[in-house]
């Protein structure tokens, strides 16, 4: 079996969750196996979504005990239900959790483990990923040697396919909240936006927009496309109040979007491996010889404080 | 109090990434190695926690005789202690893992300070899976960390807002940048360095989970179109393109 640990938000499940239950059964479907989503927390209500995605089984935990999040008590869940599902592969969605908790149920049950992988294939009865290393500047072929295999989808970067099955409900106990560590409370929560990691749309800023005020023509332009907006690590470290959280880069976020529009950033090495995989790129910038031109699909060359309101008259125009 | 801090030697961030002949590896001619940028912030907490509160400071890294350059360095930045664990790294996250757990075991250690990420093998993983293997509490990403009498608050960056951790000492925290600013090395603390020793032991014996068995450059991007004209029409030109082109609006 290949289990998939599964993340709700609201009562649906989250997108690279479905990124990974999807790659699941397609993985399933090649090698005979089956395919079993993972829920835990204090409700799991609406994990019979994960039927419609390829879900043979729904696995559910759920109690008081794990309302909220805590490392080592998730991971011991995940690792006793791959162990009593006799699982031979783990995945997650490369979230904030899941690369939390997958390393450390990898560690329990003596799996290898490769994190963020952006291709996945069964060899000879195992996993077989690819993933990027040196933050994206090249990309690795991994196979593994253990019994039980453990990754992480990278979002945004594998297909959702809807694939309707049994997804017959078994219940896990939740066990005692005898946990090392515990998630207390959710600080600043980022108002429903979604993290840049899943963000299809990002418009991200840099040194070049003088100031952090500035960032509110962003978030206009982002509003009228639908997307969120990044910064550089020049932006963040001005001290204009943009949160490191927003950074995109090797010290950042890595991002895979759809559509990456860079706004007076130069295209710095760290930069652009943190949003090199974007599908198409964007720069706007005043030096026709900035190095981001060099893997932007289109250009302007021009003062960012001239296009950039005219792009949003022209975005809000396209989707009004 | 006995801290660990674990660091990593990297390729510099600069680095432009060459696979060598075998195909499975950075060609490491011209290469220059650094401290694994995230590592910096947890030797800093470490040496900040020293200097608050006093504490032991060890410093340990795995790998080979190279990776001392970066163990002197923890040693002029002030670290008490600095151990080479004799190895050699291949990117299996849990080989090193266990390495680093073996050494650690029945020391003492009060706090394990890690980066959150090693630059190059991009595993985010040996923080974690020492925390498992030495059955430790875990806050992975921070950006605050506070200590209590055998105690911790931590808050952490998740993806829907900054989370507060609370959890047991001894305990694994790996380090985020937003923790503290990394201090420069003093000449006097240079100095010092230079007479101190380095520690060596042989790593644990273990066996492989994970093997690279090949590396390959991305695709390059082609440099795409500069639009051309007045600017009202470049962004309508733009967003025509997006739409009808590129097909992502
Ligand atoms: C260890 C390490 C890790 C790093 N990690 C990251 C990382 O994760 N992410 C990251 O982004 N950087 C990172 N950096 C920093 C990186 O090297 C660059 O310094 C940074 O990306 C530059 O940001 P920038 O492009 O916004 O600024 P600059 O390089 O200063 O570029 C500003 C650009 O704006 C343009 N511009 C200015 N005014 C206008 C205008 N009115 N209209 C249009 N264009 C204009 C300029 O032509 C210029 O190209 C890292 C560096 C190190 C050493
Ligand atoms: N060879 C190593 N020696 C010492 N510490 C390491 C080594 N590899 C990884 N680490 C530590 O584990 C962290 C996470 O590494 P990784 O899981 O490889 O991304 C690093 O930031 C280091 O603190």
């Amino acid at each position: 079996m290949i289990l998939v640990f599964c993340e709700l938000q609201d009562g649906k499940i989250r997108k690279p969750s479905l990124e990974a239950l999807s790659e699941a059964r397609r993985l399933a479907d090649g090698s005979g196996k089956q395919v079993g989503a993972i829920f835990a927390g204090g409700s799991v209500a609406g994990a019979e979504e994960a039927a419609a995605y390829g879900a043979d089984v729904i696995l559910k935990a759920e109690g008081p005990s794990l309302a909220a999040y805590s490392s080592d008590g998730y991971a011991r869940l995940l690792a006793d239900a791959v162990k009593a599902k006799g699982a031979s592969v783990l995945l997650a969605a490369a979230t904030s959790a899941g690369k939390d908790v997958a390393p450390r149920v990898a560690a329990r049950l003596g799996a290898g483990y490769a994190a963020d992988v952006t291709g996945l294939a069964m060899k000879d009865g195992k996993l077989q990923v690819q993933r990027p290393v040196y933050a994206g500047k090249a990309f690795a072929t991994v196979d593994f040697e253990s019994a039980i295999q453990v990754a992480t989808t990278r979002p945004n970067v594998f297909p959702v396919a809807q694939c309707p099955k049994a997804g017959a409900s078994e219940g896990l106990a939740a066990g005692a909240a005898d946990f090392k560590a515990v998630v207390k409370e959710i600080l600043a929560k980022a108002g429903g936006k979604v993290d840049l990691t899943e963000a299809d749309i990002i418009v991200s800023g840099g040194r070049g927009m003088k100031e952090g005020a500035n960032f509110k023509i962003l978030e206009e332009l982002a509003e009228a496309l639908g997307g969120v907006v990044g910064a550089s690590r020049a932006a963040v470290d001005a001290g204009w109040g943009i949160p490191h959280s927003m950074q995109v880069g090797q010290t950042g976020k890595v991002v895979s979007p759809t559509l990456y529009i860079a706004c007076g950033i130069s295209g710095a090495i760290q930069h652009v491996a943190g949003m090199s995989s974007s599908k198409v790129i964007v720069a706007i910038n005043k030096d026709p010889e900035a190095p981001i031109f060099k893997l932007a699909n289109y250009g302007i060359v021009g003062d960012l404080f001239e296009v950039l309101p005219e792009l949003i008259k022209a975005a809000k125009a396209l989707k009004g | 109090m006995k801290i660990l801090v674990a660091l990593k030697q990297v390729p510099d961030t600069e680095t432009k990434i060459k696979v060598a002949a075998e195909g499975k590896s950075l060609d490491p001619a011209d290469v220059k190695w650094i401290t694994s940028p995230y590592d910096e912030y947890a030797l800093e907490e470490a040496l900040r926690l020293k200097e608050a509160k006093g504490a032991e400071v060890v410093a340990v890294s795995v790998g080979g005789e190279k990776a001392k350059d970066i163990l002197r360095n923890a040693l002029a930045l002030g670290a008490d202690q600095a151990v080479l664990v004799k190895a050699t790294e291949t990117g299996d996250p849990l080989a090193v893992a266990r390495i680093l757990a073996t050494f650690a075991e029945g020391k003492g250690f009060d706090l394990l300070l890690f980066g959150n990420k090693g630059f190059g093998a991009d595993n985010g993983a040996v923080g974690s899976m020492v925390a498992e293997l030495l059955g430790l509490a875990q806050a992975n990403l921070v950006t605050k960390l506070e200590l209590g009498e055998g105690t911790f608050r931590a808050e952490r960056e998740g993806d829907g807002g900054t989370e507060v951790i609370e959890g047991s000492l001894p305990a694994v925290i790996t380090a985020q940048r937003g923790l503290n600013e990394p201090r420069y090395a003093s000449l006097k603390g240079i100095m010092a360095a230079k007479k101190k020793p380095i520690e060596e032991v042989d790593g644990a014996i273990v066996t492989a989970t994970v093997r690279v068995s090949s590396m390959v450059l991305p695709p390059a991007r082609l440099e795409g179109r500069k639009l051309d004209g007045e600017v009202p029409a470049q962004a309508a030109a733009l967003l025509g393109l997006l739409k009808n082109e590129a097909k992502v609006l």
